[in-house]
Order: structure tokens, then C-alpha cells, then sequence
């Protein structure tokens, strides 16, 4: 048996040096936590130094290994300086998980301005150019590179307790670049894959449901979207991004990991 | 502690080369595994390769019988109790010709085992799960149950069923958390590889190897493993939020034309 194999389940990534995006709250933050759970040194990026702190700490009092990474991803040369600075530290990266994205504005697309649309766009698809452009020339030993679409990738969705379609469109390129990269970097044992969440616990859904002016019912709502009929947890996706990181899915790529409670089966 | 500890699961097929080393993975994460094949003289040989990682029962079945399922889920709750995961495993390939030379009766032989199969295996192991509010089950679909591919018809007939079956059975089974998902693995190394490549081409089985590899783009097949590593994934507590879902081992065909 490979080492994949073992029966060991702790230390499914020992070893491998992770790049996490949107670190500091909700998914990002629960991938970083169980990715370093499992042996990855990870660089918690952020554009929050605050809740990116508490994340290294949290994961330096677990006796991990955790380096901070603040910045936005939209911004190239910030990127540039904290991938470099992270291969600087630890020599490589084996795993990019690009998770940093913005729900953005509700509203139909006829009253969305131009700076609302670049600002979902410049976050939730050149933030994910930026990275990986950095970030695979330090995959020297080969890498893992996982990318957050969403369901809104998939099908679409227009009434309160959906995203509209910049949030859609953003997704959807997401899937577009993991494919193209997935066949560019093959040859190089480097792996592409999305993730396609459905709605999950996060500061980043309970703030869209806010917005929609009546949290409780668009909660209910949105629970109602999933057959197994509730949100999912951060750690529902975490465990998904553990598996491609891991060499456990060495043979997988180009493909689109979907997570969603039932939601798409429909 | 493993990831599917005390964890009760069925694989079918389970003599096979992916049956055989998802048994093996499921073992060794903590299952008590029940595996199901047609012949006893393999299961033996099976049972005898895995002797030692963990509790192991072996029951003969032809997946294509009612009855003969039955047996093999109420074999299963006799020696441990329950059952908490059905990896839906047991399938044929078909004769490499284009459809309109396949008989009826090869194109019936391949729907049987490959599609009443899996649904005489959810059938009888549903209703448990869905008693207790919890349990997973995989269905091998392939690659070939999401695209087509040329002079495997009633395979490819089969295995798109049962991405359809899985849909279906998610939706129905997902107000009692019990889970449905199926895998799609582009050719794999093992046995029924070898047969299609002699079928596609009996004078130079290799080539067809060389060939069919050429068109994955990691350059190589699935090897056994590949394919139990998501199956461990999604027989466990990890997957609990994934459902009615299709997971590509594919090695990336899927994002090729």
C-alpha cells in the first residue's frame, strides 16, 4: 500500500506547505485549521490581519505550523510579496486553496454598476489568476491547487436567498480556469480541481442573508434549497479540500468537487 | 481510531480489483466489511488476501437475484448487527461492437448486473438506514456514465442509469439523512481493462492500453486505490453535507472535449 493508504487518518497532508486564501473566517478558516490538523505547514492568507492572527494562533497553540499572509487578493504585487515571502519560509508550495470570494451585491443585473461588478470579479476570479500565477512556479514537487466555485457555478438562481448573476458569473469562470489549468499543468503533476459548495454556516451567507432584509426566513429559506434540509458546516467543505490536497486524490483533476446537501441532484 | 471505525459496509463485486482494494481501505479505516462476488473460490482468495485487517464476512450472490440480495443484507445484519454503507460496486463490461450488431440478450445481461444490481442493493439496504437516520451508499458509476465513447453501448447505457438512479434515490432518501452519491472512474487497472483492450484490439492488446492512456491527461490509468480513497471519503462522517453528487476519478478526461 502507498502511504495515501495507510490507515493512519491524522496526517493526511504531513509534511506539505498550503497557501489558504480567505483564511480568516468561516471555510477558509476551517480548511486551514484541519489542514494543519492533518501535518500541513499553512500560510493563513487574509486581507483581515485580525482574524488572520487569531487563525495562526489558533493553529500554533494546536502545536501546528502557521505563517501570516495579509493581503488582498485583487492586489497582484501584494500576492507577489506574501507568496514569496511563504517560499521564502518553507522552501515551496504542494497546495493553493483559493477560497477568499465575495457574495457581492443582490441585485438584477440592470441596476449593477460597473465598479460592483469588478469588485466581485477582481476578488472571486483575478484573485484566483493572481495566486495561482504565483503560486505554481513554486510548485516544484508538484501541488494541489483547489479553487472555490459554488453551486451559483452550476445552476442558477434569482429570487431573495440566491446570489445574483455577478456572484454567478464569478463562479462559473472559476470552473472555466480550473479546467484550462487542470490540462496546462498535468504534465507537471499538478493538480486543478473547484469546489462547489451549496449554502453553507459562514459569516460570509449569514451577512448575505442579512442583507435580504429578513435573515430568519431567508435562512429558512435557503435551508429549504438543500434535500438533506439544512446549511451545511465550514468543516463539511474543509473535509473536501482535505481530500484533494491530500495524495489520496492524486488521480483527480479537472473536475469539480460538489458539496451541497442534495441541491444539484434535483 | 479510523475514519469509518465500527462502520458496517457491503461492498459488491467485492472479489473484483476495485472491490477488492476498497474492502481493504474500509478495513483498515475501522469497518466491519461484508464482501459479495459470484464465486465462492474467489471470495476465499479474497478473504485470504485481507485476513487480519478486521472483521471480514464473505457471502456469495449473483447481484441480479432478488433473493440472492436479500441473503447477502440479511447475512450481513446477522454477523454485525447493521448496516451502515453499500458500495454498490458489481459490474460487467459489454462486447466491444456498435450497437446495432448487439443482441438483445448481451445488452439485458449488462443491464442486469449493472443496474438492477444496484438498484436490488439499494432496495433491500435503503430501508435500514433510512430506519436509523444515517448511512451512505456509492454507486459505481464510470467516466462512462457522464459522456459516450464509441462500441461500448450497453455498458455505457448502464452506467449513465445509474448516475440517474443515484439522483433519484438521493432525493428520496435525504429527509432521513441517509446519503446516495456515485463514483466515475476512467479506466482503472484491473481486470476488465484488460478485456476491453483485447476486445478493442486482439492483436495488440497493449497498444490499446498505450492508446486509451494517451487520451487521459495525468498519462495513466486509475489504479484500484484511486478509486476506494473517495469511496472512504464518502462513506464517512466527513461527507455528512454530500449527497445525489458525481465524483470524477478521472485523472482529468472530464475536462477534455
Amino acid at each position: 500500500m502507498t502511504t495515501a493508504s495507510s490507515s493512519v487518518s491524522s496526517g493526511r497532508v504531513t509534511g506539505k506547505v498550503a497557501f489558504v486564501t480567505g483564511a480568516g473566517r468561516g471555510i477558509g478558516r476551517a480548511t486551514a485549521i484541519m489542514l494543519a490538523q492533518h501535518g500541513a505547514k499553512v500560510a493563513v492568507a487574509d486581507r483581515d490581519a485580525d482574524v488572520a492572527q487569531e487563525v495562526v494562533d489558533t493553529i500554533e497553540s494546536m502545536g501546528g505550523a502557521a505563517a501570516l499572509a495579509v493581503v488582498d487578493v485583487a492586489d497582484e504585487d501584494g500576492v507577489r510579496q506574501v507568496i514569496g515571502e511563504v517560499v521564502d519560509r518553507w522552501n515551496r508550495i504542494d497546495v493553493l486553496v483559493n477560497c477568499a470570494g465575495l457574495a457581492g451585491i443582490q441585485k438584477p443585473i440592470h441596476e449593477v454598476t460597473t465598479a460592483e461588478y469588478d469588485r466581485v470579479m477582481d476578488v472571486n476570479v483575478r484573485g484566483i489568476f493572481h495566486t495561482t500565477k504565483y503560486a505554481i512556479p513554486a510548485m516544484t514537487n508538484g501541488g494541489s491547487v483547489i479553487n472555490f466555485s459554488s453551486i451559483y457555478g452550476l445552476v442558477g438562481g434569482a429570487s431573495a436567498e440566491s446570489p445574483y448573476s455577478v456572484y454567478q458569473a464569478s463562479k462559473g469562470a472559476v470552473l472555466g480556469m480550473s479546467r484550462g489549468d487542470a490540462m496546462m499543468y498535468a504534465s507537471q503533476g499538478i493538480r486543478v480541481n473547484s469546489i462547489c459548495p451549496g449554502f453553507i454556516d459562514t459569516p460570509m451567507v449569514a451577512g448575505f442573508l442579512e442583507r435580504t432584509g429578513d435573515a430568519a426566513a431567508a435562512r429558512t429559506a435557503a435551508a429549504a434549497l438543500h434535500p438533506l434540509g439544512d446549511l451545511g458546516e465550514p468543516d463539511d467543505i474543509a473535509y473536501g479540500v482535505l481530500y484533494l490536497a491530500s495524495d489520496e486524490s492524486k488521480f483527480v483533476t479537472g473536475t469539480a468537487l460538489v458539496i451541497d446537501g442534495g441541491m444539484t441532484a434535483a | 481510531m479510523g475514519r469509518l471505525q465500527d462502520k458496517v459496509a457491503i461492498v459488491t463485486g467485492g472479489s473484483g480489483g476495485i472491490g477488492k482494494a476498497t474492502a481493504r481501505r474500509f478495513l483498515e479505516e475501522g469497518a466491519k466489511v461484508t464482501i459479495v462476488d459470484l464465486s465462492r473460490e474467489s471470495l476465499e482468495q479474497t478473504a485470504a488476501e485481507l485476513a487480519g485487517l478486521g472483521d471480514l464476512l464473505t457471502v456469495e450472490a449473483d447481484v441480479t437475484q432478488e433473493d440472492q440480495t436479500k441473503n447477502y443484507v440479511d447475512k450481513t445484519v446477522e454477523a454485525f448487527g447493521t448496516v451502515d454503507v453499500l458500495f454498490n460496486n458489481a459490474g460487467i463490461e459489454s462486447k466491444i461492437q456498435p450497437l446495432v450488431e448487439v443482441t438483445v440478450e448481451d445488452f439485458e445481461r449488462v443491464q442486469s448486473v449493472n443496474v438492477t444490481g444496484v438498484f436490488l442493493g439499494l432496495k433491500h439496504v435503503l430501508p435500514i438506514l433510512t430506519a436509523k437516520r444515517s448511512g451512505s451508499v456509492i454507486n459505481m458509476s464510470s467516466n462512462g456514465g457522464l459522456d459516450g465513447t464509441l462500441y461500448l453501448g450497453p455498458y455505457i447505457t448502464s452506467k449513465h442509469a445509474v448516475s440517474g438512479m443515484t439522483k433519484t434515490a438521493a432525493l428520496e432518501v435525504a429527509a432521513y439523512n441517509v446519503r446516495v452519491n456515485s463514483v466515475h472512474p476512467c479506466p482503472v487497472n484491473t481486470r476488465m481493462m484488460r478485456e476491453i483492450e483485447s476486445g478493442f484490439s486482439p492483436e495488440d492488446s497493449v497498444a490499446a492500453e498505450k492508446d486509451f492512456a494517451s487520451r487521459i491527461p495525468l498519462g495513466r490509468y486509475a489504479e484500484p486505490d484511486d478509486v476506494a480513497n473517495v469511496v472512504v471519503f464518502l462513506a464517512s462522517d466527513e461527507s455528512t453535507f454530500l449527497t445525489g453528487a458525481q465524483y470524477r476519478i478521472d485523472g482529468g478526461m472530464g475536462a477534455t472535449p
